[in-house]
């Protein structure tokens, strides 16, 4: 029978919703324990969130000073120790995620599966290539453990609530290096929905022109209560910060309603948004291939749509 | 210093792939074929590197059929000192990629190695972090910004949260995100005098390696199409469209 061992994301003491989606794909594994492992140098109330998400068995907890940041270098041989036993360890596929894994992975000799989209049996796994062009079935040898991550925008959140799991701290016999250290996080402060869990987003794209104009992208995005993205075009030119980049590249969404202003559709970027609920295009260029996508495409100048929609939501 | 930097060739960005009818893989017979973009970028920063007179050597590697020398000769135009050519007729999975890599550093030795995020035919996004594993050393993954001192590297990479900064003391794996520079173009008269540089061939068979081949790909299938939608006419149209739907 299998025994999964999902890996928590956090950042500012607070659990991700990515943890929670690779919950699903362990359930749907159909195994017989899911634990869930928090690193961090303070677990408490992490894994007291963790402890609700509905269908973990346990939650277990390494408190180190060393796991205040996500390094992998420091994590993976951690993760590796404490994953005896187990037969499946999953990680969300973000950039922690991706960063760590394999890691883990090369540390316990196994090759890994990456971003898994759907679990066909406990071995058998559906996964993208070519940017979401092919889809392969990929089987792993039952004798080795799987690692695996999870792509998060294939899998919802599983419930989060009537669970009580108990909570376990524990050690692991694990050198740490010090050979790798954080300096620091630059994060854009914002208020508006986390774009990678958000159920609208706004997306610009190199049609909304600059920095300046992407103005109106925020200003209508917090009108709806989107979240805001952006194209490769538009993180390049420097119109907004990496961490809004969407696509093949940047952050793979699906979000219930995706709206591309001023993006062309260019196979990386739409790789991002395949799983979108409904899909919105507006863009000045009739035949741009954004269009053969969208569910709903309007042709025109966004400078002059952008004011009309927000007049049409009275 | 010396500097690795993985070289790889996939089906160029440009192509839009295609499924075989009967599942068993995907079309590649006639397609482009180009250096993998992340790899190009990862040869960049290293040609920068030995340009600021921080190294002194680079080396692109590339693991793959005998027809691969031509690609590699591409990467020697570009500016790489030479190149070392793993000959294998078998496609390699990500951890057998970052064995042979490992092969390679014992003998040659580097303070550092570049390599893509990844490779965008499998976007397995694996073998940096796996090399750094089994080599025992740093890795800072998606990296948009690296500067070398004092025996470490400062990269900054870009996390879903942002930028992190962190440091890696050498020798240490980098991988490469699209933003850390814009690879240059090669240039004709370069590539007559890439003719002239060596390119080692090593058999894979002769590495010792052990080809890991825990994951079996049983099946290939075109991903499930979006149906094209509706035009509207206005931005009323559209707002009255996506209130009946429920998303306003
Ligand atoms: C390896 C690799 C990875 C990549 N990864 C990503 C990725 O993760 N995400 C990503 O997005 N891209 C990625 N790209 C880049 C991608 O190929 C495209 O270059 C990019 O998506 C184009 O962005 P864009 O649509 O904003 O710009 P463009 O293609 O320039 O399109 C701009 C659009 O705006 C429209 N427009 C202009 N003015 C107006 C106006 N006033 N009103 C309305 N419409 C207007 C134009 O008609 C045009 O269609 C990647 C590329 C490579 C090679
Ligand atoms: C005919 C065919 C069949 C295949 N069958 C399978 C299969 O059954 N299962 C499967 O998992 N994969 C299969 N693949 C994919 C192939 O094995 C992948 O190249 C491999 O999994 C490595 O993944 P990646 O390149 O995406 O690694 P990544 O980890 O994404 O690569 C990151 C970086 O590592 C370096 N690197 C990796 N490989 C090389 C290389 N060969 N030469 C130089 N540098 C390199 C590069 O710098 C690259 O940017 C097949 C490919 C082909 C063409």
């Amino acid at each position: 029978m299998s025994k999964i061992l999902v890996i928590a994301e956090h950042l500012g003491g607070k659990l991700n919703s990515s943890t929670a989606r690779a919950v699903s794909a362990a359930v749907a594994v159909k195994g017989e324990a899911i634990d869930v492992l928090v690193l961090a140098d303070n677990a408490e109330a992490i894994a007291a969130e963790a402890a609700k998400i509905e269908g973990v068995s346990r939650v277990l907890t390494i408190a180190r000073p060393e796991n205040a940041r996500p390094l992998a270098a420091v994590l993976a041989p951690q993760i590796a120790k404490a994953a005896a036993g187990y037969s499946h360890v999953f990680v969300p596929s973000t950039t922690f995620g991706k960063d760590v894994a394999p890691r883990v992975a090369a540390l316990l000799g196994v090759a890994q599966v990456s971003d898994v989209m759907s679990v066909e049996a406990a071995h058998a796994f559906k996964r993208p290539i070519y940017a979401g062009n092919a889809i392969i079935t990929v089987e792993a040898d039952p004798a080795h453990t799987v690692v695996a991550t999870i792509r998060t925008a294939s899998w919802s959140a599983a419930a989060s609530g009537s669970n009580s799991a108990p909570v376990e701290a524990i050690t692991v016999d694990a050198a740490l290096p010090t050979h790798t250290r954080f300096v620091e996080l630059q994060q854009g402060k914002s208020d508006r929905p986390d774009l990678q869990s958000a159920s609208k987003v706004v997306s610009g794209g190199r049609g909304v022109g600059s920095k300046e104009n992407f103005d109106i992208i925020y200003k209508f995005a917090d009108r709806i209560g989107a979240a805001v993205g952006a194209s490769r075009a538009a993180v390049d030119a420097g119109y907004c910060p990496n961490e809004m980049q969407v696509g093949q590249t940047g952050k793979i969404i699906a979000p219930e309603l995706y709206m591309a202003i001023g993006i062309s559709g260019a196979i990386q970027h739409l790789t991002g948004i395949k799983d979108a609920g409904t899909i919105v295009a507006i863009n000045k260029d009739a035949e741009a291939p954004i269009f053969e996508v969208a569910d709903l495409g309007l042709v025109g100048d966004l400078f002059k749509i952008i004011p009309e929609l927000e007049a049409a939501l009275g | 210093m010396k500097i690795l930097v993985g070289y790889k060739r996939v089906v160029d960005y440009n192509v839009r792939i295609q499924v075989k009818p009967d599942g068993s893989g995907v079309i590649t017979d006639g397609v482009k074929l180009s250096a993998n973009p992340f790899d190009d970028i990862a040869l960049e920063e290293a040609l920068r590197l030995r340009e600021k007179g921080v190294a002194e050597e680079v080396i692109v590697v590339g693991i793959g059929p005998a027809d691969l020398t031509a690609h590699l000769r591409n990467g020697l135009a570009m500016g790489a000192n030479r190149a070392i050519h793993v000959t294998t007729a078998d496609a390699v999975q990500p951890l057998t990629a970052a064995r042979i890599f490992l092969k390679l550093i014992e003998k040659e030795q580097p303070d550092l190695v570049i390599l893509g995020k990844q490779a965008i035919d499998d976007d397995a996004n694996q073998t940096g972090q796996m090399l750094a594993a089994i080599w025992d050393r740093p890795q800072a993954t998606f990296a948009s910004k690296v500067e070398i001192a004092d025996g470490k590297a400062t990269v900054t990479r870009e996390v879903d949260a942002g930028l992190e900064v962190i440091e890696a003391e050498l020798p240490a794996v980098i991988t490469t995100d699209l933003r850390l520079n814009e690879p240059r173009f090669i240039k004709l008269p370069d590539i007559m005098k890439a003719k002239s540089k060596p390119i080692d061939v090593i058999e894979f068979g002769s590495l010792g390696v052990e080809a890991n081949d825990h994951l079996k790909t049983t099946h290939y299938a075109a991903p499930a199409k979006r149906s094209k939608g509706v035009m509207v006419k206005d931005a009323a149209e559209l707002v009255a469209a996506l209130k009946q739907k429920g998303l306003l």
